[in-house]
């Protein structure tokens, strides 16, 4: 098979790609290998386990390690991830891909996603919403108590709902609301809208009293990225199965753990290609700046990879006010990433472009030709732990990451 | 018979401008129509880069 040939297969893959969401349920119970004493986390590994974390990991960590039990203070939790003790691997080597600092423990509850053309499965954890919370490295009590809530009160309310209701397509909500003013990375408004209309009557109907079904929905409506995680997942489904896709050239996976920015390519199978993540040109909440920003952290990336977030920032010009620029600065964002793909998605559709679909596809050698690289919208976490969120905005990948991706290509396929 | 360069030379110039912008911002000056195109070395001209490029080519 040439390249050529290789990569127009990849290309077919990734459009026939069905994600759908099937059902909830622990981490434990549904992630292969994930034994006790594992943690997960976004990005490639860190070699070096708990000395390479940044600030926001390593406070994920701490809450994690607070949440299962395995210790009751922020001195003990430093004192065990240090020690040796704890296996420390990415999402994406258990099949999950987790927002930020990425971070899934046993006990927690994740979605599970099926790609119900190749039959591959994938999970995400629920999204705890947005301010102080476990994913941008916050572990305070009051952290603790919400991700308890998530486990005790939501997972088996929503776990239940969808036993009840059966399946949903996950393709058709983000087609969806793509049309509606979302990118699906920083902007998930009409993706949360589109599914909460989907779960509601269903939620209530399980609900063992009206207040927990309501308080249910309100936390949904209340947190606009709710659909992140899901959509993540979805990515992450529709591009697993071009892994291993001998002389394929396209980007498989895209994932950052705040320390190194990674990629993976298909015809390479499952070695990352690394270089130091970049920090984020973006909007702060008041009272923070560039200073205080932990360089590029998180699996969230899995949606540019798919060719949506800031491959489809063309169909959210409401995106700029949450990471900055102009509207037809996000217009220009999609339209010069065709330049970098092989092809486009036949169901991801921008109507300002006249509904010409999505970029999708990334050749590295398109990459490393054109010096272009993927534009990225992202959440910026604070370099200390326990802080959180402070800002959003654009980002782009090293470029070594593709140059080396390049070398082991012809190492491989053209020696 | 008219050569195509004295047609050329008789007609408004029309430019394309590959390079440096400067090029193009003298004939703008004169108000002639430019077309600035976009371009670099591919790989930003780093041979071992092009090499590698030319052995992945389709």
């Amino acid at each position: 098979m040439s390249i050529r040939e290789a990569n127009e297969k990849a290309l077919g893959i990734i459009n026939r790609a069905r994600p759908t969401l099937i059902g909830l349920d622990r981490a434990g119970e549904v992630l292969e290998g994930l034994t006790p004493k594992t943690i997960l986390h976004a990005g490639p590994p860190f070699p070096r386990g708990w000395v390479d974390m940044s600030g926001p990991v390593r406070g994920a960590v701490i809450g994690a390690l607070l949440y299962e039990g395995w210790v009751s203070s922020q001195e003990e939790g430093e004192e065990l991830a240090a020690s040796g003790s704890i296996n420390f691997a990415p999402c994406h080597h258990y099949g999950a891909a987790g927002p930020m600092a990425g971070i899934i423990s046993p006990s927690m509850p994740v979605w599970i996603v099926e790609n119900k053309n190749e039959g591959n499965r994938t999970f995400s954890t629920i999204n705890e919403g947005l301010g102080r919370v476990l994913r941008f490295g916050a572990y305070q009590e009051e952290v603790i108590r919400h991700l308890r809530w998530i486990e005790e009160g939501l997972f088996p309310l929503l776990q239940e709902t969808l036993e009840k209701m059966g399946e949903i397509d996950l393709k058709e909500i983000t087609a969806q609301a793509l049309q509606m003013g979302d990118e699906c990375h920083n902007r998930n408004r009409a993706a949360t809208s589109l599914l909460i209309r989907k779960l509601a009557p269903h939620i209530m109907r399980v609900s063992p009293g009206r207040e927990e079904g309501a308080r249910v929905l309100e936390f949904m409506d209340s947190n606009d990225h709710f659909y992140l995680n899901l959509s993540m997942a979805a990515c992450k489904a529709t591009l697993d199965p071009i892994l291993g896709l001998k002389e394929c050239t396209l980007v498989a996976t895209m994932a950052r753990n705040g320390t190194d920015f990674g990629i993976r390519v298909a015809g390479l199978g499952h070695r990352w290609f690394t270089a130091p993540a970049e920090i984020i040109d973006g909007l702060f909440f008041p009272g923070y700046s560039q200073d205080d920003a932990n360089p590029d952290l998180g699996d969230s990336v899995i949606s540019e990879t798919a060719g949506i977030g800031g491959f489809a920032m063309a169909a959210s010009p409401a995106i700029v006010q949450f990471v900055g620029g102009s509207a037809g600065e996000a217009t220009h964002y999609t339209e010069s990433m065709y330049e970098i793909t092989v092809g486009e998605s036949d169901s991801y559709l921008i109507p300002i472009l006249d509904f010409r679909g999505t970029p999708t596809g990334i050749d590295v050698r398109r990459v490393v030709e054109t010096g272009l690289l993927p534009v990225i919208n992202t959440g910026i976490a604070h370099k200390k732990a326990g802080i959180g969120q402070i800002g959003a905005g654009l980002v782009r990948p090293p470029l070594d990451c593709f140059q080396q991706a390049l070398r082991a290509l012809v190492e491989k396929y053209r020696p | 018979m008219e050569k195509p360069v004295q047609r050329l030379l008789q007609e408004d110039l029309r430019v394309i401008n590959l390079g440096l912008e400067v090029f193009a911002h003298s004939l703008q000056e004169k108000e002639v129509e430019v077309v600035p195109v976009n371009w670099s070395p591919p790989a930003g001209g780093d041979q071992e880069m092009q090499e590698l490029l030319r052995r992945l080519e389709d």
